[in-house]
């Protein structure tokens, strides 16, 4: 078994420098990295170039680190109620390359991959094509997308073991998988941290081999953007 | 003339059994509330469930299961979870069957626009230029006007585009219309609303063919 289980996230982070590219993981607030943003915040890191579905509330996920104006460019597809990201955006403080969801999974997947780019029928005909190659397969048109670089991909899961093999729950995977092993170090932070065997083997989501680096999170705070409910019969 | 849940009604009606069906965020999310129970249809969330069921009982919500409105829900019987590369599989790859979303403009050639008022308002286009571009079977579910009383049924879009000539369905709260050649063809006409009323809401062009039915709702 290869070792990967770090002491906390100060170790899980080491190297992360003021101007890198990070991908994080998260869908709003569902499954996001909460402990490493914490630390990012705590770092003080800057210019830093962040790759994530979205950009968390305005207290909250990765609007934490725009009220502290530590990032200098966004790359997501949905701003959505998050007003300092729109404020930010609109007065060209904030640098924002908005990008299709599912063209933003597939540019992680890609990386994790080894593709270098792939053709997709999405943003075809809209200024997200402008630029970039189109091409014609069989009477309908496609773009060519690259697949991203980046330095560190923090990820969040349910569960992990010291060799580093995760397994995520419900709709708080998302964009976590296809993040595993898409940057140059994938720190993975986990509710519960096993040791290695305590896993079945054909119940792992993310296979230890996409992940360098796993701690388990101090603590969760997993706040509900829209709590939406309804009265028992 | 309908509400919004007027609308999600009629939509309603175009799902059919075995379908697998996306609902986008606002209108659409309510179409879910009319679908008939004697058929058997699965709700796709993009970022990540196939199977979702009701909002859950006050105490059950849980943080980790959230449709794409980021609100909480629960899963059905048969229900399954999985990334967002997996999800807009589904999508590109043309499985699921029906894709529900708004729009703030569609162009009589069903070019779509939903995501940005340059130097305004910037939501971002989530998922919906994946949907637009691969989904076969596509309805936008609007009002016919904006707040501003415009029509936003027009000849060619002003706002930056989501989609190129892919919106097959429109319903409204004054109309039911199909994108064709020729531009919007009316279908049917929504309880109580005149086809004057509906001409005088549609900047682009309508199609008018005989006797327009009102909605069976």
């Amino acid at each position: 078994m290869i070792q990967k289980k770090v002491a906390g996230v100060r170790e899980a982070l080491q190297g992360l420098k003021d101007g890198m590219t990070i991908m994080l993981g998260g869908f709003g607030l569902c499954g996001i990295p909460e402990n490493a943003i914490a630390e990012l915040v705590r770092l003080g890191l800057k210019d830093l170039t962040c790759i994530s579905n979205n950009a968390g509330v305005d207290d909250f996920g990765l609007g934490l680190l725009l009220q502290k104006r530590q990032i200098k460019k966004m790359i997501s597809s949905y701003v959505g109620e998050n007003d300092e990201f729109e404020r930010q955006m609109l007065s060209g403080e904030l640098e924002v390359e908005l990008t299709p969801q599912g063209t933003l999974a597939e540019k992680c997947r890609a990386a994790q991959a080894g593709f270098p780019a792939f053709y997709t029928p999405a943003g075809y005909g809209t200024e997200v094509a402008k630029g970039k190659e189109t091409r014609e397969f069989n009477g309908k048109m496609y773009v060519l997308e690259e697949a991203f670089k980046a330095d560190f991909a923090l990820v969040k899961a349910w569960k992990g073991d010291e060799a580093g093999n995760l397994i995520f729950k419900g709709t708080a995977r998302n964009f976590n998988p296809a993040m595993c092993g898409a940057a140059g170090i994938t720190v993975a932070e986990v509710e519960e941290l096993l040791p290695a065997g305590a896993l079945d083997p054909n119940a792992i989501h993310i296979p230890g081999i996409f992940v360098q680096r796993i701690f388990q999170g101090e603590r969760y705070e997993k706040r509900i953007e829209q709590r939406t409910v309804r009265k028992r019969p | 003339m309908l509400d919004k849940n007027g609308i999600a009604k009629r939509i309603a009606r175009e799902v059919k059994d075995g379908y697998y069906v996306n609902l986008g965020i606002g209108i659409p999310t309510l179409v879910a509330n009319f679908v008939r129970d004697d058929i058997s249809v699965e709700f796709q969330s993009e970022n990540g469930v196939l199977g979702m069921g009701p909002f859950p009982y006050e105490g059950e919500e849980d943080a980790d299961i959230i449709n794409a409105g980021k609100q909480t829900i629960t899963t059905l019987p048969g229900a399954s979870f999985f990334d967002s590369a997996l999800s807009f599989g589904m999508i590109r790859g043309r499985h699921v069957d029906l894709t529900i979303l708004g729009a703030m403009e569609v162009a009589e050639n069903g070019d779509i626009a939903n995501w940005k008022i340059p130097g305004k308002m910037v939501k971002g286009m989530g998922g919906a230029m994946d949907l637009v571009a691969s989904a076969e079977n596509i309805i936008v579910a609007m009002m016919h006007t904006n707040k501003a009383g415009e029509s936003k049924l027009l000849k060619r879009c002003t706002l930056p585009l989501t989609g190129v000539r892919c919106v097959k369905k429109i319903v409204t709260n004054l109309a039911v219309l199909e994108v064709t050649p020729g531009g919007f063809h009316l279908l049917e006409r929504a309880p109580g609303v005149s086809v004057e009323e509906i001409q005088k809401a549609t900047a682009g062009t309508l199609i008018i063919q005989g006797e327009v039915p009102e909605m069976a709702l």
